[in-house]
């Protein structure tokens, strides 16, 4: 298994496992436990919108995905609180217009559209060096923000109203951490693709969840599994010729399964 | 300062259709107060209005002389219901020192893990600090979250039938619990037994909508049936009668 990392884009693929893996430790453990995976999801699904605006704009997609996601969790985040509409009507909404957006932009951009399919469904072969720097960057900003903010995170994940009452900013931090999904929905495109990224935000927290009560080791966890299951994908669709993406996400899967019966 | 908590003339309304209607109420800083009404008579609603969780549509609310959203640094919290994950991955300790959440970026100090300890050891759970929360029974969980809404040493505690989910054992030592604690806070309970009222508390509202009666006990049982609108069941403890009257139709 050793030499396939003589490759430099295995380096580099070795390299955006890690860094997704922090990125879907600490805000996959927050998702899993407040339960906004469909918001996730949603938010997600839009960032496609932001690639689409890449390609029309000539600029980076990833660069582009960045104020998106961020429009798109305080979109969701805000038109469920304050107007009327359920919570999962605004995801709908938001999911199906973003990534109408991003084919109305594809279509309008001059040429072909070059990785599309990467940015669908992930390619982590060919993670540019300038977008691990990002994704660093990235992952960095989410680490400092939940330091400074996981007491408030945990409470308002567990009891939203006695927060209110102990006088935590209920609605700002929900914002926040819905910005935190949309940073590490960009962290994670270009491994699995903004349809695939919801199974790494989800699956190394629910997996740990099963085993620990405890928010440090399951976000510690949660690194952990997901660090290995990514590598373990990566070198299995390597050596099998699969597509990295769907065979991450299916190891993912299959782990998950296993983790269940086990726990059974 | 005697006066703790005073609502003038305050309505709550939701989609138009009333749940308050021009309540007028004032605690005192040593009332051990029962409200009392029907199912859907707004008792709820009008602790949160106390605790700033709901804005009334109309009306002055004051808490310990300020805002509700001010004053309740210094009101303790008991919920009905608490919706939460039972599997979520928490142990009795970090529940109950959440009560003592000081501000955004401010840490947990040994004075705060301490009043922590201490809450546990006053609810009587201690032993069970570093359980994790679903591995408790309802009236453990009770008594956690009683720990969590006492642990910041509030001046007024509000407790929302704090009762109706543990069994009657435990009725008895809960409300043991309340005669030591309102030697040092105020206490408004909102309950459907009556019993326990006529014990325990000094003073009774009667709530349905609007505020029926607001005064001594005594007087007050007579005009539950005004609130309830239906005769109301009253056993005393102690006693050894029921009181039934029949429908006046």
């Amino acid at each position: 298994m050793i030499e396939i990392f003589q490759y430099e884009f295995m380096r580099n693929a070795l390299i955006a496992a890690i860094l997704v893996s922090i990125a879907c430790g600490i805000v996959g453990s927050y998702v899993v436990i407040k339960r906004i995976v469909f918001i996730s999801g949603g938010i997600s699904h839009t960032a496609f919108g932001g690639i689409g605006l890449g390609y029309l704009l000539g600029l980076n997609p990833i660069l582009t995905t960045i104020p998106f996601t961020i429009f798109a969790a305080l979109g969701i985040g805000i038109i469920s609180k304050r107007l009327r509409v359920s919570e999962d009507a605004a995801i709908g909404i938001l999911w199906a217009v973003g990534m109408a957006l991003g084919v109305i932009f594809i279509s309008l951009s001059p040429g072909y559209a070059p990785d599309l399919f990467g940015y669908l469904f992930g390619s982590i072969l060919t993670v540019p060096p300038f977008d691990l720097i990002v994704m660093l960057f990235l992952d960095a900003v989410i680490v400092i923000v939940f330091l400074l903010f996981y007491r408030e995170f945990l409470a308002i994940s567990f009891d939203e109203e006695f927060s209110r009452v102990v006088g935590i900013p209920v609605g700002s931090l929900y914002l926040l951490l819905l910005c935190l999904v949309a940073l590490s929905v960009v962290v994670l495109i270009r491994v699995v693709g903004v349809i695939l990224v919801i199974a790494l935000l989800t699956i190394p927290a629910a997996i740990s969840r099963q085993f620990v009560y405890n928010i440090k080791k399951l976000i510690l966890l949660s690194i952990f599994i997901g660090m290995f299951l990514t590598i373990a994908g990566l070198w299995l669709s390597y050596i099998l010729n699969l597509a990295s993406g769907a065979t991450i996400v299916l190891v993912l899967g299959t782990a998950f399964l296993l983790s269940s019966l086990f726990k059974r | 300062m005697d006066e703790i908590v005073s609502l003038e003339n305050v309505s709550v309304y939701f989609n138009g259709v009333p749940i308050l209607e021009d309540i007028n109420l004032s605690i005192k800083q040593d009332d051990f107060l029962a409200i009392i009404g029907p199912n859907g008579g707004g008792k709820t609603t009008l602790l949160k209005v106390i605790l700033g969780l709901i804005k009334p549509s109309k009306g002055k609310v004051k808490v310990f002389g300020k805002s509700p959203e001010e004053g309740r640094k210094l009101v303790g919290y008991l919920p009905q219901y608490v919706s939460f994950d039972p599997n979520f991955p928490i142990s009795v300790f970090e529940v109950v020192l959440m009560g003592r959440y000081k501000g955004v970026l401010q840490g947990f100090s040994e004075e705060d893990k301490n009043a922590a300890l201490n809450a546990l050891k006053i609810v009587g759970m201690t032993e069970f600090k570093d359980r994790q929360i679903s591995e408790l029974s309802g009236g453990q969980l009770q008594r956690v979250f009683m720990a969590r809404a006492i642990v910041r040493e509030p001046k007024l505690l509000l407790l929302d039938e704090p009762t109706a989910s543990i069994d009657p054992e435990m009725q008895k030592t809960f409300y043991e619990l309340l005669q030591k604690l309102k030697k040092k806070m105020a206490i408004i309970l909102v309950t459907h037994d009556i019993g326990a009222i006529s014990v325990y508390v000094d003073k009774i509202a009667c709530l349905n909508r609007k505020l029926f009666y607001h005064g001594l006990k005594d007087e007050g049982l007579e005009k539950l049936k005004e609130a309830y609108g239906c005769p109301v069941e009253l056993i005393f403890h102690g006693i050894p009668y029921r009181f039934l009257e029949g429908h006046k139709d």
